[in-house]
């Protein structure tokens, strides 16, 4: 596979690509589509940031549970149900009046799957990956996040094992609310560090 | 020679305008994107992928990677590691498809025959000025080319995991400590800003003695 022509930029359909690529290895005996469509459609389905926003509010009411997420994050997660691929070793990096975290992946695409599901495009994009680590505090603000400017930014780029959350500030005025309507409250974006609550 | 970090190495570089964050994004956008997923599953399930699959995509045609969809990526970097693997020929793809199926390059670093020793214990400490060795290898890497070269200081001590280096060109694994390290903005832009923290395996880095000057 050395000639020129089986690595440029193609011209055939990608789903001609994958269509010629499923049938063959369908063929073999390698893929299974019925059995992958149950992973696949729990990832579609079933996995997404409610989980991550369930862990968050109960942080937010539960000191020693917050104590137990900010000192070993994988087990803690795992108390509420949530483990699995992209997932093994969790840290939570709590936001603050003086900190504010935001997590990238500049090589690839890292992302804790169990706590916010598959990544969204703008996560994998290359402006996303190019920029979040050379001028964070500008594009939060084009994202409609803005940062206190004595409030320092950490970005976290996940270019191990590691997977991270981010532990957002809960917001003023919600003492009152229940566990449930707390996690209401927390979006994706905001346990990524792109939004602030 | 100059580095010759590949295009995935994304962090730092610039040029790019607006991240474009959508409302309600589909978790797919449409039945290839599933089908692309499923079967890259399916092959990282079955243990096929193994040690190939980033690199695969890191070896895309660089002006192919920066333009096209994600799963696009993923459909080739599975296709090119199942023919490196040995489970497909090209000729099959071919004769599939019915005209040339779009691979990555091929691998360019040399087998490795010794993975090296493996450490169990972690080298540096909680604190400690770190730098990251310039190096720019032919192969597989997961340390970022923008803190090459660069000092930091350690602000975690992570678990220890198979480098990526290795497993990706060797047959056995070399097991390490890894990190966080956390790099000031000045240091890795010349300029004031928000600090950034990279995760990185144990033989990337070395001990800075003194502080960090320019």
């Amino acid at each position: 596979m050395t000639d020129e022509h089986h690595h440029a930029p193609p011209t055939s359909p990608v789903e001609d690509r994958v269509a010629a690529l499923e049938s063959l290895l369908v063929e073999k005996g390698i893929l299974d589509t019925a059995a992958l469509d149950a992973v696949v459609d729990h990832y579609e389905h079933a996995v997404g940031p409610l989980n991550g926003a369930r862990v968050v509010a109960r942080a937010w009411i539960d000191p020693a549970y917050r104590a137990r997420l900010l000192a070993d994050a994988t087990p803690a997660i795992a108390e509420l149900g949530f483990s699995g691929p992209e997932g093994d070793h969790m840290v939570v990096v709590e936001n603050t009046p003086e900190v504010h975290n935001a997590v990238v992946c500049t090589l690839c695409s890292c992302y804790p799957w169990p706590v916010l599901g598959l990544p969204p495009t703008w996560y994998k994009s290359p402006p996303y990956r190019a920029r979040m680590v050379r001028e964070p505090r500008v594009l939060l603000a084009e994202l409609g996040c803005e940062v206190p400017p004595d409030c320092e930014i950490r970005v976290w780029d996940s270019s191990a094992e590691v997977r991270y959350l981010v532990l957002p500030l809960r917001p003023a005025g919600t003492g009152d609310l229940s566990e449930e309507e707390l996690a209401a409250l927390v979006t994706r974006d905001a346990m990524i560090g792109v939004a602030r609550l | 020679m100059g580095p010759v970090d590949g295009v995935h190495d994304l962090g730092g570089i610039q040029g790019f305008g607006p991240v474009e964050i959508e409302p309600d994004e589909p978790v797919f956008h449409a039945d290839w994107e599933r089908r692309a997923y499923r079967l890259t599953i399916g092959a990282m399930l079955a243990g096929q992928l193994r040690g190939r699959f980033r690199h695969a995509i890191e070896r895309m045609d660089p002006v192919w990677y920066l333009g096209s969809p994600y799963y696009e990526h993923w459909l080739t970097a599975t296709a090119t590691g199942l023919v490196e693997g040995g489970l497909l020929t090209v000729e099959e793809l071919d004769d599939r498809l019915g005209s040339p199926y779009p691979l990555a390059r091929p691998v360019r670093a040399p087998r490795l025959d010794d993975p090296g020793p493996s450490l169990d214990s972690h080298r540096f400490s909680l604190g400690d000025p770190v730098r990251v060795r310039d190096r720019h290898p032919l192969g597989h890497t997961r340390a970022p080319r923008y803190v090459q070269g660069r000092t930091g200081t350690v602000v975690r001590l992570d678990g220890v995991f198979s480098l990526p280096d290795v497993e990706y060109h060797c047959d056995a694994l070399r097991r390490e400590p890894t990190y966080s390290v956390r790099f000031e903005a000045a240091e890795l832009w010349g300029e004031p800003g928000d600090p950034v923290h990279v995760d990185l395996w144990e033989s990337y880095l070395e001990p800075q003695e003194e502080p960090a000057h320019d």
